[in-house]
């Protein structure tokens, strides 16, 4: 029976559980004897000009080797991002600095380096870089940014760095019988993986650097070091080592890494950074951070005729990743409604806040959140259960593949099916009689029930491809190399399996090697649910290179035709038909491969198209409505990514998910003062749910797979997220909405629910 | 300041700075860096361990605290080919993804069921409240610590 489909715990786990991981910080290697540590001093202010900095003082202190600010780095400035689908160019004078220069943007920004022999040295000596600043009006508020009164960037003139997309007609809303609309505020959140952003550099006498890197993709953060340090082609080795999470905040490197290896090859010495925890809250880039206006209309029969969304995009200080954000919002903006008239408009804005980039899920939740609260607030206008109003609209199964208005083109999808699955299994009916009785009672604890379906793109990146190779060695074990880059995902495991389908190694005989760009030079790392259906694929096609290659070099040997060779999957073994005698193994077949360079396969492998994975997340949700405080009571769901290679994993990963999603709709908030000064910025004071803040989760499962890859997948790694971010806030919504209330922003904290029961 | 530890089992004495933490003892000095650090307001529980056989979190713990005493950490648990019952159910339910929370989880939950051996699942939430993980949604923790404590994993 075929390994594939079926429930295989990690191979990855028994180091994680007995000795625990090799985080960037538990490296203890060679080169990194004599390390200094660095300690960065950042800005305590939301947008001031440096007058000075004297680090005499700090430089007495004990243990201090080197201190350097912006005036000793001279990297030029990381290039302001181009804005993706938007029109228009960034002004020029919107690079980062490494280290700021003149003038600092964002609470938390790098302004000097400090270099100890310990790390706690490191600590005392910052207190004493004395910094002077002169304080500028800070851009905090969307509004405040768009208008332009004050600006981030003044020789840019403007803070908006791109509109694009349609303007709004109103003939789009002319025959709709209702319409709706709504401001919708997609906030400000921090990533925060458990493991802090931690990095080591040493350089060789070669003049070759080596950095040890907690990322999501190796490859790209080679490529961006090396262009930063001005280094040539091979200079740059990254490795990668165990890494905490990422969630899109890993992707690349940051500017403190760069800086890290600026600065080790000036000292001359190998560093060591592991930033604190507060550090991360305030400079590891932020996720989602939009401000969304939509308008929506139909007929009283809850037909959706017209759909607008108007994005605003916070781009933080500095335009980065998230000016690409909005096109993916965009592009998922209609999700699974077949709804005729569709426009959106997006425009992105630096602020002086902490700068946006992708988080699980990037630019996709936003759409879905949006659309997902859209339909709800439609649905209550025209007075219809938000179930039937959504099936009403569905996409139906026989129209894919199927082109949206906004050009997005869906594989496959069957969006009813999930719908109905999750309802049935939910108790749906039963669920909104006890809502209707509480109700009719008037107590004090109500039950609001959220859904969401959901559309998402995975490998948007389809035609970048992965890399992989696959090697079998002498001893009868192989080893897979891929570009992608796993941090939790479980890689090991899931190519592992592919590998052993294939060929019949079994899977505690195969190691994976990635994230290292000396041993694997070519790669697009772990990032928009990409990793099997590239990663994974490439994989696959390399394993079975190597099979037609074992079989080949099997014939030879045994002197027979290829066809009259079986290969027995499960000893790894090759024989004549019918004779398991006469047979040779894949150690063997290694060994008699040696001497023409090895037994092995490489494999690039891209897609045609991205997939569209989708699903129905259906929240239950308790509200008090005294106190305003919510509770998920129960979550349900349908996530449909195509063939399941590994339901473990899977599982996993929606699990995670929705966690992440219910904790946006319900908790977290990177909040900023009027002033720019971040409120959030601790693990004592952002506010990521606990177990105790959580159920366990209802998952159903139903398997649709794609044709654009052989393996049948899509991406599963942040359609959690996802389906889950607007079910539970339709569902703390909806069990208030019988005292007159319409929206909640998120997150919906009690005093939020509370306000809006007051005001309703 | 001079100190002495039973870590695992084994004694350990060292030198100290009076304000060295425990974690960093174990981390930096006995290079056991199977513990971890994840924030810095004892609110994640990356860095929880035994302190004679009860969960602390040792970021919040002096090193000078534990001197006399004694500590188990995750190396001190089980080992890759002979694991804990805990950690079997870990990795049997698949409790852990990135596994930076990890051993900390691990040594709240041991120490959660030598407290209550046949806990509920609420039980369980409200036990581990003290340690965030931020890539399970806690869901497959709850599972193995439930399965744990069925198996008798209270040792
Ligand atoms: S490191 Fe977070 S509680 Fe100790
Ligand atoms: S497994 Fe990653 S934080 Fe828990």
């Amino acid at each position: 029976m075929s390994i594939l489909g079926t429930r295989v715990v990690r191979s990855e786990d028994p180091k994680l559980l007995t000795a625990g991981g090799t985080y960037a910080d538990d490296l203890r290697e060679p080169a990194l004897n004599g390390a200094l540590y660095a300690t960065y001093v950042r800005s305590p202010m939301a947008h001031a000009r440096i007058t000075g900095i004297d680090v005499s003082a700090a430089l007495e202190s004990p243990g201090v080797v080197a201190v350097y600010t912006g005036a000793d780095c001279d990297l030029d400035p990381a290039p302001p991002a181009p804005e993706g689908a938007l029109g228009g160019k960034p002004h020029p004078s919107m690079a980062r600095p490494f280290l700021a220069k003149d003038v600092v943007r964002f609470v938390g920004e790098p302004v000097a380096l400090v270099l100890t022999e310990k790390r706690a040295q490191g600590e005392d000596a910052i207190e004493l870089v004395a910094v002077d600043y002169d304080p500028l009006p800070a851009v905090i508020d969307l509004d405040d940014a768009l208008s332009g009164t004050n600006l981030v960037f003044p020789e840019a003139g403007s803070n908006v760095v791109g509109v694009g997309g349609a303007d709004a007609a109103d003939a789009q809303f002319a025959d709709c019988e209702a319409v709706v609309t709504a401001t919708l505020e997609n906030q400000r959140v921090a990533a925060a993986p458990l493991e802090v952003r931690s990095a080591a550099a040493a350089w060789g006498d070669d003049g070759r650097v080596t950095v040890w890197l907690s990322t999501q993709n190796a490859q790209g953060a080679r490529d961006a070091l090396q262009g930063a340090l001005g280094l040539d082609e091979g200079k740059v080795r990254i490795i990668t080592p165990d890494v905490g999470g990422g969630f899109g905040a890993k992707i690349g490197i940051d500017p403190e890494g760069t800086a890290l290896a600026w600065a080790s090859k000036r000292v001359g010495r190998p560093l060591r950074w592991t930033e604190s925890r507060t550090e991360n809250m305030l400079a590891m880039t932020h996720g989602r951070a939009q401000r969304h206006k939509i308008t929506i209309g139909g007929d009283r029969d809850g037909r959706v005729k017209a759909y607008r969304i108007e994005v605003v995009q916070d781009l933080g200080a500095y335009p980065g990743v998230a000016s690409f954000l909005p096109a993916l919002t965009m592009l998922m903006a209609s999700g699974v409604y077949d709804i005729a008239s569709v426009t959106s408009q997006a425009t992105i804005v630096v602020t002086n806040k902490m700068v946006v980039a992708a988080y699980r899920g990037a630019g996709r939740p936003e759409a879905t959140a949006a659309i997902e609260r859209a339909m709800d607030l439609f649905a209550a206008e025209v007075g219809m259960d938000p179930a039937d109003v959504r099936r009403k609209n569905f996409i139906k199964p026989d129209a894919f593949p199927y082109t949206t208005p906004g050009g997005a083109m869906y594989d496959t999808g069957e969006y009813e099916k999930a719908l109905d699955a999750v309802l049935e299994s939910a108790g749906y009916a039963q669920l909104r009689e006890e809502q209707a009785r509480r109700r009719a009672a008037g107590e004090t604890l109500q039950l609001g029930l959220g859904l969401s379906t959901y559309v998402e793109i995975t490998a948007p990146d389809f035609s970048v491809g992965e890399d992989a190779k696959v090697e079998v060695h002498d001893d009868g074990t192989a080893t897979i190399y891929t570009g992608s880059s796993p941090h939790g995902q479980g890689h090991l495991t899931a190519f592992g399996m592919l590998v052993q389908d294939k060929l019949g190694i079994p899977l505690e005989k195969i190691k994976l090697v990635h994230g290292d760009t000396d041993q694997v030079p070519k790669g697009g790392g772990t990032m928009g649910s990409r990793s099997l259906q590239l990663g994974g694929s490439a994989v696959y096609r390399a394993a079975e290179d190597v099979l037609e290659k074992g079989r080949k070099l099997a014939a030879e040997l045994i002197e027979i035709d290829e066809g009259d060779l079986v290969l027995d999957k499960e000893a790894g073994r090759f024989h004549v038909a019918g004779q398991t005698g006469t047979g040779v193994s894949w150690g063997e077949l290694a060994a008699a491969a040696r001497e023409q360079g090895g037994l092995a396969a490489d494999c690039h492998f891209a897609e045609d198209l991205p997939t569209f994975p989708f699903g129905t997340h259906l929240a239950v949700a308790e509200v008090d409505v005294e106190t305003g405080q919510s509770r998920l009571l129960r979550h349900i769901t349908v996530d449909d990514a195509g063939t399941i290679l590994n339901p473990v994993l899977t599982e996993g990963q929606r699990h995670g998910g929705i966690a992440q999603g219910a904790a946006q709709a319900l908790f977290e908030v990177m909040y900023y003062d009027p002033d720019g000064n971040p409120q959030t910025a601790n693990f004592a004071d952002y506010a990521i749910p606990a177990a105790s803040e959580l159920p366990s989760f209802e998952l159903l499962s139903q398997e649709t797979p794609t044709t654009l890859n052989p393996l049948g997948a899509k991406g599963i790694g942040e359609a959690g997220t996802i389906g889950s971010t607007p079910a539970v806030q339709n569902a703390v919504v909806d069990a208030v909405a019988h005292l007159g209330v319409r929206h909640i922003d998120m997150p919906t904290t009690p005093q939020r629910v509370w306000q809006a029961i007051n005001e309703g | 300041m001079r100190i002495t530890v039973t870590v695992n089992g084994d004694e350990t004495t060292h030198e100290v700075e009076d304000r060295t933490l425990l974690v960093h003892y174990l981390r930096d000095v006995l290079g056991l860096t199977g513990t971890n650090v994840g924030c810095d307001t004892t609110s994640c529980g990356a860095c929880t361990v035994l302190l004679d056989g009860e969960s602390i979190k040792s970021c919040t713990v002096l090193a000078a605290q534990a001197d006399g005493r004694s500590v188990t950490t995750i190396e001190g648990l089980g080992s890759a080919e002979e694991m804990h019952p805990m950690q079997k159910a870990f990795q049997q339910h698949h409790g852990l993804q990135c596994g930076f929370c990890t051993p900390g989880m691990v040594m709240a939950s041991v120490s959660l069921l030598r407290e209550n051996p046949k806990p509920s699942e609420e039980d369980v939430r409200a036990g581990l409240e003290g340690n965030i993980c931020r890539c399970t949604g806690y869901h497959n923790i709850v599972k193995a610590v439930l399965a744990a404590a069925e198996d008798g994993g209270a040792k």
